[in-house]
């Protein structure tokens, strides 16, 4: 890509924007295979140190009057159950682990993917795919358990005039089905953009010209992205929450 | 970069170290990542279901419980004052009834205490001003005897002096005219 060009060039600037996303084996050189360990699993590693840290070790005191530690974690926990009582309603709360499984992986692979030389687990497809492809299996699946027929309800829009029923069906079946790939790729596409623009405007600060102008690129661009970091953990986890209704309450 | 002699060990990394492409679509990688990922979700699946989240439930349940109970025992204890406010109100107003009443109690006795003082004040001052008015009139009786004396003693006395004869009669007479006039 870039790299190739601007190598051959000899300047000064050398991007590689991509470079960010290889996998590499963290110990040796040697090929990735199915159970190497890699960069990967370190920082999925460090996402589950995280999460034991700050909901575990950091509710530790069991306070009645909570540490602060311990406040951020009953607001973590609060934000989700809170979340999943208003989008799926009371009987989605038997959920609550799973979803908030998904919240804290995706929020903490995400916010530490920010730390300078980190590797962002979730700006991959493989990964974000997987979680996505999860969801959809398993909401599909409990949906057709708990509701039986009356799941396929879900593309039947009774409300539409009777002719226009199958037409709805055709495109409430297709974008049931979509939903997994826009699920997926929202997350992985807006991680790896933001680290991708991040690292170009690194690129830029090599010449002394421009480098000022870089820094405070960078510099807001990392604001945005804690942003978007925590936004994306957030419409990831609302969008579980919202087809976990529908598989609950399939009628429109 | 450094490591230019050595193969690449994936199709996705150039001779260089540089990704071809996008990593992300690389198939080699994908397995490592899925399997890792499995791995972690399992992990955390597991500490969040066994250990952080019902921990932080029963700190939440026991808080509100505190709380529930802080605020009726909280009610209790301002039912508790109001009751003591009542209870204190009404000893309040019994012991201001109680007052009026000793107050109005005594004021009657004093009264009556009063009115017989003073009757007999007015009987004692009555009496002694009827003395006193008789002792008056003595006196002025006597006076006036007195005077008629010395009047007829001295019109004698000038008649004689001015060379006439004194007539006991007549100067008596006279006394007696001027006297009453």
């Amino acid at each position: 890509m870039a790299s190739e060009t601007h190598s051959e060039g000899g300047s000064g600037l050398e991007f590689h924007p991509m470079d960010q996303f290889i996998v590499k084996p963290l110990f040796g050189d040697g090929p990735v295979g199915m159970f190497t360990v890699t960069n990967v699993t370190l920082w999925m590693a460090a996402s589950v140190l995280a999460v034991v840290l700050l909901l575990i070790v950091g509710t530790s005191g069991r306070a009645i009057v909570p540490s602060r530690s311990q406040s951020v974690a009953e607001l973590a926990y609060g934000f989700v159950y809170k979340m999943i009582e208003d989008v799926t309603g009371k009987d989605g709360l038997k959920y609550f682990p799973y979803i908030m499984t998904l919240f804290m992986f995706v929020l903490f692979s995400n916010v530490l993917g920010l730390i300078p030389t980190a590797f962002t687990t979730t700006s991959h497809i493989a990964v974000t795919a997987v979680l996505a492809v999860g969801v959809f299996l398993s909401v599909t699946i409990l949906g057709l358990v708990k509701n039986g027929a009356a799941f396929l309800g879900l593309f039947w829009v009774s409300s539409a005039p009777l002719a226009l029923r199958p037409v709805l069906a055709v495109i409430e079946l297709i974008s049931y089905f979509v939903r997994p790939v826009s699920h997926s790729i929202r997350l992985a596409g807006n991680m790896m953009a933001g680290h991708a623009v991040l690292k170009v405007f690194a690129g830029f600060a090599a010449s002394a010209l421009i480098a000022p102008f870089a820094i405070g690129a960078i510099t807001a661009m990392y604001a945005l992205e804690l942003l978007v970091a925590c936004v994306q953990a957030y419409v990831f986890t609302i969008l579980t929450c919202v087809y976990l209704k529908d598989a609950l309450h399939p009628s429109h | 970069m450094a490591s230019e002699t050595q193969a690449p060990t994936s199709s996705c990394v150039d001779a260089g170290g540089s990704a071809i492409g996008m990593p992300q679509l690389c198939g080699d990688w994908m397995g490592n990542q899925i399997f890792w990922l499995v791995v972690t979700l399992l992990v955390m699946f597991f500490i969040l279901s066994k250990i952080a989240l019902p921990r932080i439930a029963s700190v939440l349940a026991e808080r509100q419980g505190r709380i529930t109970n802080d605020i009726a025992a909280a009610e209790e204890l301002g039912k508790k004052a109001q009751e003591a406010e009542a209870a204190y109100e009404k000893a309040l107003a019994e012991a201001k009834a109680e007052a009026g009443r000793i107050v109005a109690e005594a004021k009657a006795e004093m009264k009556a205490e009063m009115d017989v003082e003073i009757a007999k004040a007015d009987a004692e001052i009555a009496a002694q001003a009827a003395e006193s008015e008789k002792k008056i009139a003595e006196i002025r009786e006597g006076a006036l005897e007195a005077v008629k004396e010395v009047a007829m003693d001295t019109a004698q006395d000038i008649v004689t002096a001015m060379g006439g004869k004194a007539d006991a009669k007549s100067v008596t007479a006279a006394v007696n005219e001027r006297m009453k006039g």
